[in-house]
């Protein structure tokens, strides 16, 4: 770091340990930031599309994951770069807001950056450039709602919702399946779906993961699945007309939370403890068994003797049954959480049709499967494959497809893909640009071409030449003033996306423009960096 | 440095890497084509063994493995390359699904990779080739289940192709001379679960000593302790009671207790007390009339000798899965309590005669003429540790195909004969399918074509010459024709007795294919920088 020096020779000291620092200034630091993140962008481009490619990511300890998702790809890849992390969390923030469209987020603002980087040749001014893509940015929003055409999300068994399904699993490994993949995710969605509300809480759908088998072999079960079994192995394996019992306390003795000391003194003392000891067993189990449960779901362990009176009494257990499970369990069988035996009633039972252990492959794992539930609010999807990589990508590619059909039944306007809607909005933002007398001209001018840059990057995925389809695609938007002309990734002979029926959120893209613009005005603003020199 | 020159500021941590394009692919593709030529040599009947040795510090560092199983051999592989970690990742899967095929799945998946290859290099772009290889599965899928034959569960033919599977199976091991003898014990075996898939009922009994001749299976079930000293040791008629509980010194399970004294009167006292309660217990289990009493956990001397005392037969720290085998063999309920013993006929086990009997050199107990009888014993020998370990290897691998095809029930032939049928089915949809996939497709049609051939070769016959043969013979509509290994020469397998299961082919196929599409979708790999371990 560049010192500054007084009469003698010695050094002003502002920051602390100056020596120590590093620190870029003005054009440097926006070049050097835009740089970092675009380097994180030019590695997810490739990613975009339904021809889009994968990436394979080593975790420090050496594991191996195969995604497509943006977001576990900016996420996995450790950076470290401070700018390059701004747009890690641009995905993430894309993820958890919408679900879907991660990778497209960053490409976009990626594009935008280029187009800042040759605007700042120029000598614009960074915050002009803001401004420009600021003022760009709404009209290419409100482009966006004009075109946006709301479905019925009802119509034709809920063929609108498995097509965007399908269009969120189009870009992934599974996408040989995505229609059925499509179909599951629709209905785990419809199951849980608060239609007067337009809600859905996702945390209903629990998605259980499970190696082996195909992905075709993915399926969904109208209850849950939870990876325990029964408590004892000569416990029956199946109960039908479940009436469950959900505590939160161990089959143990109390353990009260006071500490105290119980001092044995005499023989008698000794009998009676060990007398009451028994009795605690005892009537612990009777407790759950005169409420008239058939199956207790417990979410703690229990003691051999209390696990053997439960077998004697007929009454099959499950220990150590995960948080998560039990809220889920409850709030699929109506039953509620009892923290105490000696609150046990009979109306705070659940029901569930049948509770059953089912049995994969080879070696001994188990799983129990509780179905038909009272309030069957809950359901979980449970995918399989031929290797934990696949499985977890499927659980990834499951998610987004979940989210997708989340917002469309929040908010039923789509737009169309394959670029369509991008090219849509750049044509209409390079007319505003015309109408706009200051240098931010330039700035919403290079707004619509970085917009241009998706459909470019998902032509070039495909194999085809970007600049011959995008400039076709563009002049038939024009000509026949139908913004739904887009690519034709999957050379289907046909450039119209409502054709080709895909179906991509208006929330979705609405918030990747937001987004995008937002992270690229904020990396603009950056005019001095100041960092540790080792960096 | 990007292409025009400018320095890119770092944005991946210090020792992180990151592969594109080319090189990433590249380096999948050499990662996982090593993998499979790895184990590539144990492929089929004449397929060779590796020895696995442990590296570190140690004296259990020292033990080796040999081996022939795919999956064994590549779980103990300490690889870098996150490709070849992939195939590793399927063959253990394989493992666990269906236990056989471990080897055929990575090879496959290196096959394909090795075929996709070349098509890159022609400058064919990955996502066609997976398009074609989708094509191309499906249909091979389509044709495997339709050569599958399926047959009766109950029917004598059933039970031979059983054995035909298990001899297939069993071919490959080291025990290949004494196939037909293990296939019949594994048969038996499986049979005696009567559908049930739980293959911990099957207990493996490895006693050194002997050769592989004299392993037997027991239709009893046999459990490797001892009875306690003083009892007697051969029991009609037994009564058994099966127990999970403390017969040491049965703590005070309420939270908090302590004892605390202020004479030795006093301990005198509570001693006693201990000691009375531990009667109690050994009364109430005496209410039982149990004639034997098997506890998991360690029985101290005293309940030892108050049960001794009133005859009962004590056997002590036996194992949990001990115990579950004998609850299931003897249909006994492990207890806990015994506060019931108004349900002891319903709680005891029972078998016809258990008796201490010597194999080899070591003292077991045996529990014959069981009453539920789903349990039962494969005892090995054999002339060392490694053999056995390598024997267990190969009857578990046997026994789990056997339970696949007991649930799944249909079988296709084997030697080879699956897949070169899968191999012409890809050529024929080859020549229909229009575009750049085709090339996709005839490339798996080879990749298949490459499991019989890398058979041949191992087998050392001239696998140019057979494999054409074979494709000839299938032409002819010789549907059943396949390699015959001992006379390296095209034979009938419906003769020959070679069968194998559907489920593994399937899932061999699945996994392959599934695995060779995720590497080949790849092109970025990036690594992150290692952990740093302290050393300890």
């Amino acid at each position: 770091m560049s010192l500054a020096f007084d009469d003698y020779g010695r050094p002003y000291i502002i920051l602390r340990d100056q020596g120590q620092k590093k620190r870029m200034k003005g054009l440097e630091a926006y070049k050097s930031n835009i740089l970092a993140a675009k380097a994180v962008a030019n590695t997810l481009s490739s990613s975009l599309g339904p021809k889009g490619m994968d990436k394979m990511l080593v975790s420090p300890d050496g594991d191996v994951s195969v995604t497509n998702d943006g977001a576990t790809i900016v996420e996995k890849m450790e950076i470290q770069h401070p700018t390059a992390k701004l747009l890690v969390e641009l995905s993430q923030s894309q993820d958890a807001e919408i679900g879907d469209g991660t990778t497209g987020v960053v490409v976009l603002a990626g594009k935008l950056l280029e187009q800042a980087l040759t605007l700042l040749d120029k000598g614009i001014h960074p915050l002009k450039i803001s401004d420009g893509f600021d003022r760009a940015c709404d009209v290419a929003i409100k482009h966006l709602e004009t075109i946006s055409e709301e479905i019925d999300i009802q119509a034709n068994e809920h063929e609108a919702l498995i097509q965007a399904a399908c269009t969120a699993l189009g870009s992934k490994v599974v996408s040989k399946r995505k229609r059925e993949l499509g179909k599951i995710a629709v209905t785990a969605v419809l199951d849980v779906a608060d239609l007067a509300r337009r809600d859905v809480n996702l945390d209903l759908i629990k998605i259980q993961t499970k190696t082996g088998g195909s992905v075709e072999d993915t399926r969904l079960i109208s209850g849950i699945l939870i990876d325990k079994d029964m408590s004892h192995p000569q416990m029956p394996k199946e109960v039908k007309e479940a009436k469950i019992c959900l505590l939160t306390c161990p089959f143990e003795p109390p353990k009260p939370k006071t500490k105290h000391n119980i001092n044995i003194s005499s023989a008698e003392d000794y009998k009676k403890l060990y007398l009451q000891e028994q009795q605690y067993f005892v009537d612990m189990v009777k407790l759950v068994k005169d409420s008239g449960a058939n199956i207790a779901l417990c979410q703690w362990g229990f003691d051999d003797e209390a696990n053997h009176l439960l077998l004697q009494n007929e009454l099959p257990a499950v220990r150590w049954v995960s948080g998560t499970d039990v809220e889920l369990i409850a709030m699929a069988t109506g039953a509620r959480i009892i923290p105490r035996f000696q609150e046990i009633t009979p109306e705070k039972l659940g029901k569930a049709g049948s509770v059953k252990e089912v049995q994969f492959g080879t070696s001994n794992e188990r799983m129990l499967v509780i179905e038909n539930c009272q309030c069957t609010k809950a359901v979980t999807i449970l995918i399989r494959g031929g290797s934990q990589m696949i499985v977890d990508e499927a659980k990834r590619s499951i998610h987004d497809a979940i989210c997708v059909i989340r917002n469309l039944i929040k908010d039923n306007r789509i737009v169309y893909g394959g670029g369509s809607a991008e090219l849509a909005c750049a044509i209409q933002v390079l007319q505003y640009a015309d109408e706009v007398s200051s240098v931010e001209q330039y700035a919403i001018r290079s707004f619509a071409d970085a917009l241009e840059g998706i459909p470019n990057c998902l032509a070039d995925n495909c194999g085809l030449n970007p600049i011959t389809s995008v400039a076709q695609a563009k002049s038939r938007q024009l000509q026949e003033n139908n913004p739904r002309i887009g690519i034709d990734c999957m050379e289907l002979g046909t450039t119209d996306m409502k054709e080709q029926r895909i179906y991509e959120t208006l929330s979705s893209k609405k918030q990747q423009i937001q987004l995008a613009t937002q992270v690229v005005k904020m990396i603009l603003k950056i005019d001095d960096v100041i960092a540790p020199d080792d960096y | 440095m990007d292409i025009v020159g400018n320095v890119l500021p770092q944005v991946l941590k210090d020792e992180a890497t990151e592969d594109k394009g080319e090189m990433a692919r590249l380096q999948s593709f050499v990662g996982a084509i090593a993998v499979a030529d790895l184990v590539k040599t144990t492929l089929g009947p004449k397929g060779m063994d590796k020895i696995l040795k442990p590296t570190g510090p140690g004296q259990e560092m020292t033990h080796i493995t040999v081996t022939n199983d795919g999956a064994t051999i590549l779980k103990s592989m300490y690889v870098e390359n996150p490709a070849a970690k992939i195939l590793i990742e399927i063959s253990k899967t394989q493992d666990e699904e269906v236990g056989d095929g471990t080897t055929t799945v990575a090879v496959l998946a290196g096959e394909l990779l090795r075929e996709g290859e070349k098509l890159i290099q022609k400058r064919i772009h990955p996502q066609h080739v997976i398009a074609g290889w989708r094509i191309a599965r499906d249909v091979a899928l389509k044709r495997l289940r339709d050569i599958s034959s399926e047959n009766d569960i109950n029917s004598q033919e059933f039970h031979d192709d059983l054995v035909k599977i298990a001899r297939t199976t069993l071919s490959s091991k080291l025990i290949t001379s004494d196939r037909d003898y293990f296939a019949d014990l594994c048969v038996n075996a499986v049979l005696r679960l009567k559908g049930s898939s739980n293959l911990d009922y099957i207990q493996i009994i490895k006693l050194p000593g002997g050769t592989i001749r004299d392993s037997y299976l027991d239709d009893g079930f046999i459990l490797k302790k001892q009875i306690t000293i003083g009892c007697k040791r051969r029991i009609e008629n037994a009564k058994i009671l099966v127990a999970n509980t403390a017969m040491d010194y049965d703590k005070i399970k309420i939270y908090g207790t302590k004892v605390k004294v202020n004479s030795m009167d006093k301990v005198a006292e509570i001693e006693a007390a201990e000691k009375e309660k531990m009667k109690h217990k050994v009364d109430k289990i005496l209410k039982y009339q149990p004639t034997v009493f098997v506890n998991r956990q360690l029985i101290y001397n005293y309940p030892e000798q108050l049960l001794a005392d009133s005859g009962i037969t004590v056997i002590e720290h036996a194992d949990f899965e001990g115990m579950e085998r004998v609850a299931a063999a003897t249909g006994a309920e492990i207890l806990s309590t015994f506060d019931a013993p108004e349900r002891a006929a319903q709680v005891l086990g029972h078998c016809d005669l258990i008796e201490e009997i010597m194999i080899g050199e070591e003292k077991m107990i045996k529990f014959s003429g069981c009453k539920k009888n789903e349990a039962c014993t494969i005892v090995l020998r054999g002339a060392s540790t490694h053999i056995l370990d390598e024997v267990d290897r190969s009857i578990h691998d046997a026994l789990c195909v056997l339970i696949t095809t007991v649930k799944n029930k249909r079988v296709v032939w084997g030697g080879g004969n699956s897949e070169m049928q899968m191999a012409a089915a890809c050529e024929e949809e080859a020549k229909k399918v229009q575009g750049k996939q085709a090339f996709a497709i005839e490339a798996f049609a080879r990749a298949l074509r490459q499991i019989p051939t890398i058979i041949c070769d191992n087998g050392g016959y001239d696998s140019a010459e057979l494999i054409q043969n074979f494709k000839v013979e299938l032409q002819k509509g010789n549907q059943n024709c396949g390699l015959n290994m001992t006379d390296g020469t095209i034979g009938s397998m419906s003769e020959l007795g070679v069968k194998e299961c559907l489920r593994v082919k399937e899932q061999a196929l699945m996994a392959a294919s599934e695995a060779a599409e995720l590497i080949m979708r790849v092109d970025d790999i990036v690594k992150c920088a290692p952990r740093k371990r302290e050393r300890a």
